[in-house]
């Protein structure tokens, strides 16, 4: 035991003494977060608008000055004739362009229906089909407010309501996103650099010549990073908590024991990545493309994974940050206990089992 | 019998790096394994210290099984890498302590053992053994191997790299420990220190060509040898080259060491040679063999004989 206490107080002044590291590991989750939190959003705000209006009569006004006073489109421009719409895209400043047909409102009373085109920049589809959404509420709310007093015998209203994110607020999506994402990358990659460091130098191979187990250098290398994780996730939830006011409805507890869970199953595979890597170098090449991609791109963190092909849904499920994040968002948002986790906590508990066996197996009492 | 190693053989792949190594090294032996770089030293080391597998045939250490009771062994021996391999960001003392209680004792325990050697490098404790220079870095390492009172110590070319004034230190050291009833074994490319040893190993090409005590190496030395010198050294090991009665002529230093075909040669006739081939300044004198002369002779035949 005593020679245990010894390893883990050397990794300790490994860790302390590596001041560039450090930073990375304490500063990257920090800019992270606020990076997403605040700049790297999928909501529209203030989008700049150009309004080609043929008919300039009380009804177009009244829209335009409904859409003017919404806070996702502020109007840049009135243009007046079609030639011009090319010009003001190209400029890239204006991002739609609303285009009433002339006689609208005679039109919209006397032959039941006016038009008006919706033309937007799809050079970015995402905020094209955003902005084309949004246009579309607000007009269909006026048109609604036009029709109240006429009785329109057989009508759907269809009633929205969006629960856990009322407001549709992307932090909500992205909190528990790069939380998996740094704890990933914080323990398998910082264990795996630290692991074949030791090869790299030739330490390894006075560790393997004492009496220390593999069991004793394996779970010496993987507590102060445990601690370190432990200490990340804190801030993280922190930061979300309290700039972003991400509310937490489940119990703070199980989300505490859900991250040491997932912190324990990078670790391992980390300590699996550092089995089969020799360098420094290819720890981390591995770490970076094997795990930060998967992460990002089949965890279900930014593409739905139930909008993937199903090949690729099957993968996913191999993930871990996917069960992860599926916790995360449980606890978070909607306040559900274990009783609705167990089966994702139990597949990562499955899962962090199955990888430290291997890395077990796979660690070398010898140099070949 | 402290280190016995009966036919090991090891193979990377295609190539063998030893083939059929026999020899026993007795307790409290300062035993030498010489040879140049590549001749299979480290495997060897590597082999008794349990890093790696032989091929084939067996070895102990200390009596314990190189394969069976490699962890009596771990415990046993002390191993310092040919590279420098301690914690490059831990100061001296940290890294002595880590070793210590990875091995399961202090440093106030073992202290008498280490104190000649830790004495020296103590001023600089808080340094970061990073930052030591060659000769410190040596003897903190070996401080590091030594912490644990092992029963035998492999050191691996630990003087490679190291100043000369640091190297006679060393080895001073190492005569010091043998007196503590450690069994050593120590590998060098420099023949220079094969005579400090008690016994030595030649080995090349993962083959050992000799195992004796250096002076009876020397004195086995079949031919006389000569040192010749002359103003123009390269023509001269050109010229010697067509010169009928050359067994050998290895550059060492300045001179050249020539052996003949001929055990009753007279100088003054490679003399009167060399003066028809145009030289000046011809020196040539009869002196007593050298490990590295040895080595020489043995590698030479050993290839002459492969040529057969």
């Amino acid at each position: 035991m005593k020679r245990f206490i010894g390893f883990i107080k050397k990794e300790f002044f490994h860790i302390l003494r590596d001041r560039r590291s450090l930073f990375i590991l304490f500063g990257m989750p920090i800019v992270q977060i606020m990076l997403f939190g605040f700049a790297i959003t999928n909501e529209i705000n203030n989008v700049d608008i150009a309004v080609l209006d043929h008919s300039k009569d009380d009804v177009t006004k009244e829209i335009i000055d409904k859409i003017a006073a919404s806070k996702y489109f502020s109007i840049k421009a009135f243009i007046d004739n079609e030639t011009a719409i090319e010009k003001v895209f190209e400029k890239g400043q204006i991002k739609a362009v609303l285009n009433f047909e002339p006689d609208f409102s005679r039109k919209l009373i006397a032959e039941n229906g006016a038009t008006v085109q919706i033309l937007t920049d799809a050079t970015d589809p995402n905020t094209a089909n955003t902005i084309s959404n949004y246009t579309g509420a607000i007009l269909q709310k006026y048109q609604q407010e036009l029709n109240q007093n006429v009785a329109i015998s057989y009508q759907i209203v269809p009633q929205t309501r969006m629960v856990y994110n009322p407001e549709l607020k992307s932090v909500f999506m992205f909190v528990p996103g790069v939380m998996t994402i740094i704890l990933m990358l914080v323990s398998a990659m910082m264990t795996s650099i630290s692991i074949t460091r030791e090869k790299e130098l030739g330490t390894m191979e006075i560790l393997l010549v004492s009496p220390l187990k593999p069991a004793q250098v394996i779970i010496g290398k993987v507590v102060p990073y445990v601690f370190l994780s432990v200490i990340n996730a804190v801030i993280i939830i922190i930061l979300s908590i309290f700039v972003f006011k991400m509310p937490v409805e489940g119990s703070l507890f199980l989300l505490g024991a859900e991250s040491i869970l997932f912190i324990i199953n990078a670790l391992s595979l980390g300590i699996l990545i550092s089995t089969i890597s020799s360098t420094q170098q290819t720890a981390m090449m591995v770490s970076l493309m094997g795990l930060m991609l998967p992460v990002i791109l089949l965890s279900g963190f930014i593409f739905p994974i139930s909008s993937m092909p199903l090949p690729l849904q099957i993968i996913s499920n191999a993930i871990p940050a996917k069960w992860f994040i599926i916790i995360l968002k449980g606890i978070m948002l909607k306040g559900v206990g274990l009783a609705y986790l167990w089966k994702e906590s139990l597949i990562l508990v499955g899962m962090t089992l199955f990888f430290m066996a291997m890395s077990v197996k796979k660690y070398k009492i010898r140099l070949e | 019998m402290s280190i016995s190693i009966k036919n090991i053989s090891k193979s990377y792949g295609k190539v063998k790096a030893l083939t059929d190594i026999s020899f026993d090294i007795k307790q409290g032996e300062l035993f030498g394994l010489i040879g140049p770089d590549g001749a299979g030293k480290t495997t060897l080391f590597r082999i008794l210290t349990t890093l790696l597998f032989p091929d084939k045939g067996e070895a102990t250490v200390a009596d314990y099984d190189i394969i069976k009771d490699y962890k009596d062994i771990r415990s046993h021996a002390g191993y310092m890498p040919g590279r420098f391999s301690l914690y490059q960001d831990l100061t001296v003392a940290e890294n002595l302590t880590f070793f210590a209680t990875i091995f399961g004792t202090t440093i106030e325990e073992n202290y008498d053992l280490i104190k000649d050697i830790y004495m020296q490098i103590e001023p600089f404790k808080n340094r970061r053994a990073g930052k030591l220079s060659g000769g410190m870095k040596q003897k903190l390492a070996l401080s590091c191997a030594l912490i644990h009172k092992p029963k035998v110590l492999f050191l691996d070319e630990p003087t490679t790299g190291v100043d000369p004034v640091s190297r006679k230190e060393f080895w001073e050291m190492l005569k010091r420990l043998q007196k503590k009833d450690i069994t050593i074994l120590v590998s060098t490319p420099y023949m220079d220190e094969a005579e400090l040893c008690d016994r030595i190993a030649l080995i090349t090409d993962g083959e050992i060509l000799q195992v004796d005590t250096p002076q009876a190496i020397m004195q086995a030395f079949p031919k006389t040898i000569y040192k010749v010198r002359t103003s123009e050294t390269y023509r001269l090991i050109k010229d010697l080259k067509t010169y009928p009665k050359t067994h050998s002529a290895y550059p060492f230093g300045e001179y050249l060491h020539f052996t003949s075909t001929d055990e009753n040669l007279d100088p003054e006739e490679l003399i009167h040679f060399l003066e028809q081939k145009k030289h000046t300044q011809i020196e040539v004198e009869k002196i007593d063999a050298s490990i590295e002369d040895t080595f020489m002779e043995l590698t030479h035949t050993r290839e002459v004989n492969a040529h057969d």
